[in-house]
């Protein structure tokens, strides 16, 4: 099991009185891409910003790189290589757009390479070189949603969580960012991907978890996630 | 026409301090929606700490040139009130960093008096004089009129400018500023990007209260006083000034303080002649009242409050 990147085990998360997550394993191998789908409210945001560092787990233990998680301070997760593109994106509305990618460089000090991740950014997304000097907030949704997964690049992960990249996107925006995100992927880099459309996301990755009220009820190969009929029913909507 | 160029000089001397000390409401406010009603005690301590500071040096070193004893006494200053303002935070505010809002608006109450009775126990009541170190500072004719203007008030304005230009610059310019905007915008997502937020709002307490102490010194200096009261009244103002341009946002606190020290100054001039006098100068507070009410009801995002929303 050595060849883990990410190894979650019995995973507990509540707050506000709310057992949001009640007790999941996990595991993502090096270089995997991986997605975990499931109905609104059943845990996959709540999953995903506790693997993040947002928030803290109350039992279960996440091992990231050989690393136990929950001791590190949220702030020192990205210089790990972990970075979350977050549900509705996040972006700093009343930065430019070019100032919310430098954040994403903002535990490094080399200059010149941010420079150099941010130009490929520009390279894979020429909209947000366009508008690199106007505010995020007044770009469209799919333009903001480039900025977060820009924003993300710049930080160079080893493991990438994506938490709903095609919310409230057009189809073809959803096709572009996704070409994207396979494109990352083709590069080396982990990915954890959390989506509704859950077509979509099976179809970019090899495993696939599904979550229900709180559990994964379902681990498998995308493949055979595709062609299962219970999965069909409740989540493909065939 | 002279009295009115005269009411305008003496507006700007009093917004530019209104303004340094409505930045650290302002600043304070952007980052944590608290409005720290202790910072004009951290500005009144500032005040006392330099008078004291200034008749330490004077007796140590007599006929030293003025200004450099006002360095001095700034210089000493600054550094109490950034650990002040660092203290304040860390032990009134963070722990409440999660309570309901209104919960940590009641410490800063409570931290305020605090503050003031402590500078009471430290300094008496009665006002403390502020040296004569730059001579008799005899005013100066603006423009050849009936005008005048004195050199602590043209000290006043260049020092306030220098100082906001500097903040602005840093804000809109350096990583650290980007990581306070970024912070104050979405302090989780700023988390994920690795800035440590409480490094960032310590930041943000210990610049205010350094802005604050300044216009402090400089307050005294202008009324050649101070005294353990004056926080109330000069954090009241600042804060209306800093509601008046927008609460939250840097620029307005700058403009919403020169405009608040000319419409009081301006209306203290001819509250007199306005009303037969029924009414003189010293009624000048009503105006900043009447501007933070009129504020609040008609324009309660201030003037250059927030204008671009977040796109879902």
């Amino acid at each position: 099991m050595s060849t883990n990147l990410l190894e979650v085990k019995q995973l507990k998360v509540a707050y506000g009185g709310i057992h949001a997550v009640k007790g999941i394993d996990m595991h993502i191998k090096q270089g995997e891409l991986v997605a975990l789908i499931g109905a609104n409210g059943a845990g996959k945001t709540t999953t995903l910003k506790t693997l993040a560092g947002m928030i803290k787990p109350t039992e279960g233990s996440i091992v990231y790189d050989g690393a136990n998680m929950a001791q590190i301070p949220v702030y020192n997760y990205v210089e790990r290589g972990l970075a979350l593109v977050p549900e509705g994106r996040g972006i700093f509305s009343r930065l430019t757009v070019e100032e919310n990618l430098l954040m994403g460089g903002y535990r490094s000090n080399d200059k010149v390479q941010i420079m150099a991740d941010i130009e490929r950014v520009y390279g894979l997304f020429p909209r947000l070189k366009e508008r690199h000097k106007q505010l995020a907030g007044t770009l469209s949704g799919g333009e903001q949603q480039m900025v977060a997964i820009g924003r993300a690049m710049v930080s160079r992960p080893k493991l990438l969580l994506l938490d709903e990249p095609s919310m409230g996107l057009a189809p073809i925006i959803v096709q572009k960012i996704f070409e994207i995100i396979r494109m990352i992927a083709s590069e080396g880099v982990t990915m954890l991907l959390v989506e509704q459309n859950a077509k979509l996301a099976l179809q970019t990755c090899q495993r696939g978890y599904v979550m229900e009220s709180g559990k994964i009820t379902v681990a498998d190969s995308a493949e055979a996630l595709l062609s299962n009929e219970r999965v069909q029913q409740a989540y493909l909507g065939e | 026409m002279e009295t009115f160029i005269q009411q305008i000089v003496n507006g700007l001397v009093m917004g530019s301090m209104y303004a340094l000390i409505a930045l650290g409401y302002t600043m304070v406010y952007g980052i944590l929606s608290l409005i720290n009603f202790a910072h004009g005690e951290v500005v009144m301590i500032g005040a006392m700490v330099t008078i004291t500071c200034i008749n330490l040096v004077s007796s140590i070193a007599p006929g030293l040139p003025g200004s450099l004893v006002f360095t001095a006494g700034l210089l000493m200053a600054i550094p109490i009130t950034m650990v002040l303002g660092f203290s304040i935070e860390r032990i009134a505010y963070r722990p409440l960093r999660k309570a309901p809002r209104l919960t940590p608006l009641i410490t800063a109450i409570g931290v305020s008096i605090t503050l003031q009775q402590v500078a009471m126990l430290i300094w008496g009541r009665s006002p403390r004089s502020f040296p004569a170190i730059f001579g008799e500072d005899a005013p100066h004719k603006l423009f050849n009129l009936d005008v005048s203007i004195t050199n602590i008030q043209i000290t006043i304005i260049v020092l306030a400018i220098l100082l906001m230009a500097g903040l602005l610059i840093m804000v809109e310019k350096t990583k650290l500023g980007r990581a306070m905007r970024a912070t104050s915008q979405n302090p989780e997502v700023a988390g994920l990007m690795g800035v440590n937020i409480n490094t960032i709002i310590s930041m943000t307490f210990v610049l205010g209260s350094a802005l604050g102490a300044v216009a402090g010194a400089l307050y005294a200096a202008n009324y050649s006083r101070a005294d353990a009261y004056i926080g109330f009244m000069i954090g009241l103002k600042a804060f209306t000034a800093a509601v008046l341009g927008g609460i939250g946002n840097l620029a307005g606190a700058v403009l919403g303080g020169i405009a608040l020290g000319l419409i009081e100054s301006v209306g203290a001039g001819y509250i007199g002649p306005l009303t037969n006098g029924f009414l003189g100068s010293h009624y000048q507070d009503i105006f900043a009242f009447a501007v933070l009410i009129l504020v609040l009801v008609f324009r309660p995002s201030g003037l250059l409050g927030e204008r671009v929303a977040e796109r879902a």
